[in-house]
């Protein structure tokens, strides 16, 4: 055990002696300390510790049947898959496979694996395994493994189960051609499939500790003594301990085939309040955290901490629900999009740095188009516009959420009140209607019943389908339209062959979705983490592909 | 005693089937749904038909209850769907948090609230009875939540006194037994574990033992009063008694049966305070993953938590019942 032994916190330990002293009369036991001498840095050791802020706990270790950040924050550090992401982009960059060659239908890609790589657990990491992992995520069990909470990436990205209720799957099977050989074929081509891959979801966990901690068929696999005790990867950290409510202790992992950790341990704590994690890094109780609320950075800069921005790779948009009549009218949507001052929405609601967004997904997809149509701020364009389509006197209900912050999001209400403004200013009367996130979500995306709305969405990797197909790969209420040559355009795109090819298919349709306008892409806001100043090595990444392996912490 | 106690608590299979109904169709007429908040923005019609259809939310009211109450019986009170982990295994293993965190308020507020109260009252009319009437009255006019950021902001942002959150130094490295984290580190023999739990507990301890203080205060102050005027004090005093035995024999114990109550009734108020008090604090006990789980709609935990609450509640009451006796022959059950 040790204890931190920095002048702060012996400052704080001597000072709040007398006050715990009036609070321990009860347990005055504990006055006498057999330990006290030995009570060390709690740096010590070579490396020292590296204690990191996320907002909530991990839902699982078994990264498979993850979706959430945090549990993907954790997952990362112990486990790899062949897939990575090139430093600071969301490109896909060779990591546990070292290469990769696709036929050129796409349904087949044979995978070369990097030599002498094994698990935590002493076992080979190999075709076998690559199979094995593959094998396993194909045969989720019907039930409640299979639900979108659990193997939600699978089902996204391929589709489909070998039992269930789906079994329209893309993955077809898994050869192993050699000891570090393995081809995977598809049944359909997926252009995006090698990028989807660098999801923590994908990663690959050794198939001894997953058979020896099995969980039967049926039961929820986040429950098992493998997601709790046992996770078993390749990373450059091995789970220490897993202490539920309060922190996941991560060990370096000494046998880890590259380069090793620099500090001994890694410690992530969760605090759910922005504010509390601002004052947590700023006392010294954590080294770094992050999702920092934007009205935080100057306060954490006055401090002496550290910023470091991610490369936006989100987009917040104003939907347009077209159910809702004069919406359904490209003139009037028109009209609002000359109306919004996108520069003004981002220097006074949004994170410096953000830069206003012309279409529905950030520039760092390979598919941003830089020939999309734009609408300049022009108010009296719009006033015209509006007059044009007999729609001088228009009242919009406009919905937004309440107490919460997202990445794409940051101060929904700040954002909500410098639109309305804009919006007011060209005579468009506004009926405001805020809800609770849930609430939020249920009347936005669950009903027809409402009117203009603020939302978003942070990608997960470098393919367009994970914006434009999320958001307009069908008839949804949140937006109100039926528009069958979108929707069979963008079914198209995710099943051709190449990334070239799908590059220009996308390229085409996220400049036909900005002259249908089903709404008004805002910007991509830069999201930040804040370090104390000792912490070093910390690479932020686009799709949160951070690996603490580089961090060092001097105290 | 023993009948009264058994009578007591087989009035509280009815009391908890009621709350069970109450709470039950309370936490569902709440708008908002726990599929759509599970699956986020994104969640599809298909993706939400199947967590409600998983976790039975799809049927009618009264069957979900019915199969809800199957479950009581067998007391198995469900698990999160948020995390899938069963409720009874999140309560016990967070409750040990909350309970340490109530005792430590509790401690402050008594071990200071009597001896001022019973201070105020002897001087009565004095200035040391105007400054705790004053102080007291401060106390529970100040919201817990806005204490409890006051607190954090002055004691541990600007002077670094105390820890800004959670229950102890993420960096220590400490053997947890009984998850009291205190008590642990004087079990294991680890003292800087438990003393560095005890620093953590400092501020939201005060923060939350605070309106009880300031009850305390105020009842005992007026309890010792009206027992100072009683004739067997007076009695007492006149036989020339020695004046300590006087005070602890005639005056405080007399006067400690309705600061008793007092305390016992704080233990709901401490509940609902260490909501607060615990968010605030980042202090991960039962109050902010109860927190978490009503803006998740996480009703397996919702049902669960307060039925538990509401049980501990009960039983603390029918402690303090009995806890008459002890002071109090005149009131002892049969």
């Amino acid at each position: 055990m040790r204890l931190p032994s920095t002048p702060t916190g012996r400052a704080r330990r001597a000072v709040a002696l007398f006050a715990a002293a009036a609070l321990a009369t009860g347990a005055a036991g504990c006055a006498e300390s057999e330990r006290s001498s030995d009570s060390s840095s709690g740096s010590g050791g070579s490396g020292g510790s590296f204690v990191f802020a996320g907002s909530a706990e991990p839902v699982t270790l078994d990264p498979f049947y993850a979706s959430d950040g945090e549990s993907f924050r954790v997952a990362r550090q112990i486990f790899e898959g062949l897939v990575g992401t090139k430093p600071g982009t969301a490109d896909p960059a060779p990591l546990l496979a070292e290469s990769w060659e696709r036929s050129e239908d796409g349904l087949t890609t044979t995978f070369k694996l990097r030599e002498g790589v094994k698990f935590s657990d002493g076992t080979n990491f190999n075709a076998e395994a690559v199979c094995f992992n593959f094998e396993r995520w194909y045969n989720t069990p019907p039930g409640i493994a299979q639900s979108e909470d659990l193997s939600y990436y699978y089902g996204k990205t391929f589709r489909g189960f070998a039992k269930g209720k789906n079994t329209d799957g893309i993955y077809k099977s898994c050869e192993v051609k050699g000891e570090l050989e393995a081809v995977i074929t598809l049944t359909d081509p997926f252009a995006g499939f090698i990028a989807a891959l660098s999801l923590p979801a994908f990663a690959m966990q050794s198939p001894t500790a997953l058979d020896k901690y099995s969980v039967p068929a049926g039961k929820d696999p986040r429950k098992g003594e493998y997601a709790n005790e046992f996770p078993t990867g390749t990373g450059p950290f091995v789970l220490g301990s897993w202490d539920k409510g309060s922190k996941v202790t991560l060990d370096r992992n000494d046998d880890y085939w590259g380069e090793k950790a620099k500090v001994d341990q890694a410690i992530v704590v969760a605090i759910a309040d922005p504010g509390a994690r601002r004052d947590a890094l700023i006392s010294g109780d954590v080294d770094g955290f992050d999702l920092v609320g934007p009205a935080d950075i100057s306060t954490l800069e006055d401090e002496g901490m550290t910023i470091a921005d991610r490369d936006a790779f989100n987009v917040l948009y104003l939907g347009f629900n077209q159910a809702v009549k004069p919406l359904d009218d490209l003139k009037v949507r028109e009209a609002i999009a000359h109306a919004v001052n996108k520069e003004e929405v981002v220097s006074a609601s949004l994170p410096e740095g953000t830069e206003p967004a012309t279409q529905f997904m950030p520039d760092l997809v390979n598919s941003y188009s830089e020939d999309v149509t734009t609408y300049e701020y022009d108010p009296e364009l719009a006033k015209q516009m509006l007059a044009d389509a007999g729609q001088s006197d228009l009242t919009l209900e406009f919905n937004y959420p309440t107490e919460i912050s997202r990445p794409y999001m940051p101060s929904p209400e700040a954002t909500f009140n410098v639109l309305r403004s804009q919006l007011r200013a060209v005579g468009i009367t506004i009926k405001p209607t805020a809800d609770q996130w849930e609430d939020y979500l249920g009347v936005t995306t669950g009903t027809a019943k409402h009117g203009i709305h603020l939302l978003g969405w942070t990608g997960d990797y470098n393919d367009a389908d994970n914006f434009l197909g999320v958001f307009f790969g069908t008839k949804t209420q949140e937006w109100g339209f039926d528009n069958p040559e979108l929707f069979d355009a963008l079914k198209e795109a995710r099943g051709l062959s190449t990334v070239d090819e799908q590059v220009t298919a996308y390229k085409k349709i996220s400049e036909d979705v900005m002259e249908f306008l089903p709404g008004i892409p805002l910007a991509s806001p830069v999201p930040s983490l804040a370090f104390a100043p000792g912490v070093q090595g910390y690479e932020p990444s686009p799709v949160q592909d951070e690996v603490w392996s580089g961090v060092t912490v001097e105290n | 005693m023993l009948r009264f106690a058994l009578r007591r608590l087989a009035l509280l299979v009815p009391v908890l089937f009621g709350l069970s109904v109450l709470l039950f169709v309370w936490i569902r007429v709440l708008p908002g749904d726990p599929a759509r908040s599970l699956l986020g923005e994104r969640a599809t019609p298909a993706g939400i038909k199947q967590i409600r259809e998983l976790y039975g939310f799809d049927k009618p009211l009264l069957e979900q209850y019915w199969a809800y109450l199957g479950q009581l019986v067998r007391l198995d009170f469900g698990s999160s769907i948020r995390d899938g982990r069963p409720v009874t295994e999140t309560f016990f293993e967070q409750f040990p948090a909350t309970v340490e965190l109530a005792l430590f308020a509790i401690l402050f507020a008594v071990v200071l609230g009597i001896p001022l109260g019973y201070a105020a009252a002897r001087r009565r009319g004095e200035a040391v009875d105007g400054v705790v009437i004053t102080g007291s009255l401060l106390g529970v006019v100040v919201p817990v939540f806005f204490l409890a950021i006051l607190l954090k902001l002055v004691f541990a942002i600007q002077l670094d006194w105390f820890p800004t959150s959670s229950r102890q130094d993420p960096r220590i490295d400490a053997t947890h037994i009984t998850n009291f984290y205190v008590l642990d580190g004087l079990l294991t023999r680890e003292f800087d574990a438990s003393w560095d739990a005890l620093v953590h507990l400092v501020l939201p301890a005060v923060a939350l033992g605070t309106i009880p203080l300031a009850i305390i205060v105020r009842i005992t102050r007026a309890s010792v009063s009206e027992v100072l005027n009683e004739d067997y004090v007076r009695t007492a005093d006149a036989k020339g008694l020695h004046p300590p035995v006087v005070r602890r024999r005639h005056v405080l114990r007399n006067a400690m049966l309705p600061v008793l109550t007092t305390i016992g009734l704080q233990v709901g108020l401490l509940l609902s305070g260490a909501v607060l008090t615990e968010t605030v604090f980042s202090f991960n006990g039962i109050g902010s993953y109860l927190f978490d789980a009503i803006s998740q709609r996480d009703y397996p935990v919702l049902q669960g938590y307060i039925l538990f609450i509401a049980l501990i509640y009960s039983l603390v009451n029918l402690a303090v019942d009995l806890g008459y006796g002890l002071f109090d022959p005149r009131v002892r059950v049969s």
